[in-house]
């Protein structure tokens, strides 16, 4: 197992070191300056000019991502160009606030899911399962974003139950974190919940259908444990891996989301870095999430050898 | 299983249900904005709604009335020399920053001066006339201006003439922005808050009623609405015209609005590289004939329910510098054909640059529709606002839909935009007599004969369009009913002196 994990993360170096390779190349490829929009509406070209000497936007662009690179390697993200704040100080800032939204889609998403897509496929071609089915479908076509606006106007403007934006950290208020997480996660999460059912509905009746659980059975086992002990350890292994990845997701992929109740995330950090060519925010929440993915699926990795003992010697 | 999803929605909704929306402490004043503010320091700052934050956090210079006065703020009398070359300021001497720090002559004079040296500073073109200021006694500011300068007071309303503690003057001064206005900075969360506590030594701190203002950034027009509507602002700025008559329709709200110091149009590539070589750019009668094309009031009515004024000039409605001798034209499809038939082409093929967001793709296409009726065929090109910008700047566009926010001073409004060395001037359009009318304009002190300047470069322009004009952008705010005192200005920034709930 550790030499799995050393491997992986030998193998992070180059990956990492690429995807940065590849993100500095793209964005200076993009139409648009940003020093034009930075210099203001006045655009005076004494001040342009001396903003991309301050950045050192007239080097090589060879230069300025070994330079950049440099930085990096000893903990120096830079500054945001619109802002002036540090770029690092500003990931951990959102990653908290979209890891915390990402926690509570996830809680609801396997909260509901996966249990749902178990009674589907216990219960198949019964009313339940194609209900639950009927619902995964709603749940995975409706846009979020119509689906956020739609909560905000029936929710918060028409009952008053919660508020309809914004956010407050779990550990500074956790009533009014909670409050503000409820629609945001049941949007995020629902969708989620919706591809994680379908999954859990298949994975299942694949594992019903096996020997060792018509073996279990005829050993007189009662249903129950066949589906706890036996059918559902070894169905879980796809929808943990499933799970893991799609937590990255949440976490990279919020964006609308966070758009609709203008919560301070990841995703809205990226979406506005994109628009205003914020060079160095852009290339360390890329970096970021790239470090991100390469931990959930070690993550997953290691789940699944957990999970799945005949996993262990391999 | 069964039981563990029963029990989890249920849970879920208990929650939702027991949890009322969230009760505020009454002094507390939200505010919604269009979007996060960039940095927080007045000699670097660039937006729009930057500045709405800096109203509640930098005591300016001077500042300006609903018409358009300069009046009082931390100089309390100013007067310019017989030549124009001197303006010596009167200073307040109760003023105090928010680490304490008086505020004086000496601290003005380091915050001119760095706003004129600082290397990224954006205020150093708004301050280019001035050679020196010092500081003869505490309260007297001078500056000598290397020629009049009639804009120049205008600039110290804004962010040119804020005041930061001289001694808090290091890096961090974005991040914690320390003043002399009368709210102090408490914390910014990045894209999500800017909060703002009262300032109890600020000289006049009797005249603001709320402890905290709390400005939120929700750039989604229907979401900033939702949340004015669910109680959870007080008030708005920008709101959308499309929004105005639900809004209307809610009693627990009230709009307010008024004409906006900028403007909208389309700006023209009439000398800048190859772009310009085409009889749009090349020729003033084809230009006039597309000015001619556009029913500036369909436009409006179209695009955003008929509440943007129609404008041929650069200068806002109700503006002391707007000439009646430019009425807003009426279509006219037969004479734009004949100006046509005149330049010798029949039909003519252009680019229109606009931004990709919905409202700017709709006023292309309605411009596109009128002007192929008199024979000019508009191809609509989109992309991102940071690309247009770009483009344009470099001279690759045949005509670009720009909108302008607008300046105090008429200067700001006209002459970086058509003289021939205009920064703006991105379709470099060059006509010396234009740049002698407004050269000369930027440095006579009285209106009348300032105005004389104005109209006069404005008759040239008008004939030759290198900007066609289009319409004023009315500011609207959305306010929750119980929020008095709220004064409007052309500027569209928020003062937030007076403001109460009852």
């Amino acid at each position: 197992m550790l030499a799995l994990i050393g491997r992986r993360l030998l193998i992070a170096i180059p990956t990492l070191f690429l995807v940065s390779l590849f993100v500095f190349a793209l964005q200076r490829a993009l139409p648009g300056d940003p020093f034009l929009v930075i210099a203001g509406e006045e655009r005076d070209p004494e001040v342009i000019a001396r903003l991309r000497q301050i950045y050192r936007m007239d080097d090589p662009i060879v230069v300025q991502f070994f330079a950049w690179l440099g930085q990096v390697i000893q903990g120096d993200f830079g500054r945001s160009l619109r802002t002036g704040e540090p770029v690092l100080g500003l990931i951990v800032q959102k990653l908290g606030v979209t890891f915390q939204l990402a926690v509570a889609s996830m809680l609801i998403a396997v909260g509901i899911g996966i249990p749902a897509g178990i009674i589907a496929a216990r219960r198949k071609d019964t009313v339940a399962d194609y209900s639950a089915s009927a619902v995964a479908l709603f749940g995975l076509s409706v846009p979020h974003f119509w689906l956020g606006i739609m909560l905000i106007l029936l929710v918060s403007v028409e009952l008053r139950w919660l508020p309809a934006s914004g956010f407050e950290s779990i550990f500074s208020d956790p009533r009014a974190a909670i409050e503000r997480l409820i629609m945001p996660a049941f949007v995020l999460g629902g969708g989620l919940a919706a591809s994680l059912m379908r999954h859990t509905r298949s994975a299942m009746l694949e594992v019903l259908q096996s020997d060792y659980v018509r073996t279990a059975r005829a050993k007189g086992l009662a249903e129950d444990a066949v589906i706890n002990r036996h059918a559902l350890r070894n169905a879980l292994v796809p929808i943990i891996t499933l799970s893991t990845i799609l937590f990255g997701e949440l976490l990279a992929g919020a964006v609308l989301t966070e758009q609709v109740f203008t919560i301070p995330g990841f995703g809205k950090l990226i979406v506005d870095a994109v628009f205003n060519r914020d060079y160095g925010v852009v290339q360390g929440v890329v970096l970021c999430t790239a470090i991100g993915f390469i931990i959930m699926n070690l993550l997953a990795d290691v789940l699944y050898i957990l999970v799945n003992p005949r996993l262990r010697d391999s | 299983m069964k039981r563990i999803v029963l029990l989890a929605s249920a849970a879920l909704l208990s929650l939702a249900a027991a949890l009322p929306a969230q009760a505020q402490s009454p002094s507390t004043l939200r505010i919604g904005l269009q979007e996060d503010p960039d940095m927080l320091d007045p000699h670097k700052a660039r937006t729009f709604v930057g500045r709405i934050v800096f109203m509640g956090l930098c005591d300016r210079l001077v500042d300006i009335d609903p018409e358009l006065k300069i009046t009082p703020r931390l100089a309390t009398q100013w007067s310019f020399s017989g030549d124009g070359l001197t303006l010596t300021m009167k200073l307040r001497t109760d003023a105090k920053f928010h680490d304490g720090e008086t505020f004086n002559a000496e601290a003005a004079k380091a915050n001119i001066e760095r706003a004129m040296t600082l290397p990224d500073s954006l205020r150093k073109s708004e301050l280019a006339s001035v050679e020196s200021v010092s500081a003869p006694d505490p309260a007297t500011l001078v500056f000598k201006l290397k020629r009049p300068d009639a804009t120049l007071l205008a600039q110290l309303t804004d962010r040119a003439g804020m005041m930061l503690s001289p001694k808090s003057l290091g890096p961090d001064i974005t991040a914690k922005p320390i003043c002399s206005g009368p709210y102090q900075f408490v914390e910014r969360v990045q894209n999500d808050r800017i909060v703002l506590d009262k300032f109890k030594g600020h000289w006049e701190a009797d005249k603001y009623q709320f402890d905290r203002i709390v400005y939120r950034a929700i750039p989604d027009t229907t979401v900033r609405l939702a949340n004015l509507r669910a109680g959870e602002l007080d008030m708005l700025e920008r709101l959308a015209p499309t929004d105005v008559k639900s809004a209307k329709a809610d009693k627990s709200l009230k709009i307010e609005s008024t004409a906006n110091l900028g403007y909208q149009g389309i700006t023209i590539n009439t000398g800048h590289g190859e772009a310009a070589n085409q009889p749009m750019g090349k020729d003033k009668r084809v230009r006039q004939a597309l000015s001619l094309a556009i029913d500036r009031k369909v436009l409006s009515q179209v695009v955003f329910e008929g509440l943007y004024e129609p404008m041929i000039q650069p200068f806002n409605p109700g503006n002391q510098y707007l000439s009646a001798a430019f009425p807003v034209p009426a279509r006219d499809v037969a004479k734009a054909k004949a100006l046509l038939k005149e330049a010798g082409v029949a039909k003519v093929s252009v680019d229109l640059f606009v931004t990709n967001n919905p409202v700017d793709a709709q006023l292309g296409q309605v411009i596109q529709a009128m002007a192929q009726e008199v024979g000019i065929d508009v191809q609509i090109r989109s992309t991102e606002f940071a690309s247009q910008l770009r483009d344009q700047q470099q001279g690759k566009f045949q005509m670009s839909r720009i909108g302008w926010s607008g300046r105090i001073d008429p200067d700001g409004n006209i002459h970086q935009f058509v003289t021939s060395k205009g920064n703006q001037n991105d379709g470099k359009y060059s006509n010396t007599e234009v740049d002698k009318l407004l050269d000369e304009a930027r440095t006579i002190y009285d209106v009348a004969e300032r105005k004389k300047r104005y109209d006069a470069a404005q008759k040239i322009l008008q004939d030759e369009l290198p900007i066609v004009y289009l319409y004023n952008q009315t500011v609207f705010f959305a306010l929750r009913s119980n929020l008095q005192g709220f004064v409007i200005n052309p500027d569209g920034m928020i003062r937030l002196s007076g403001l109460k709930r009852s």
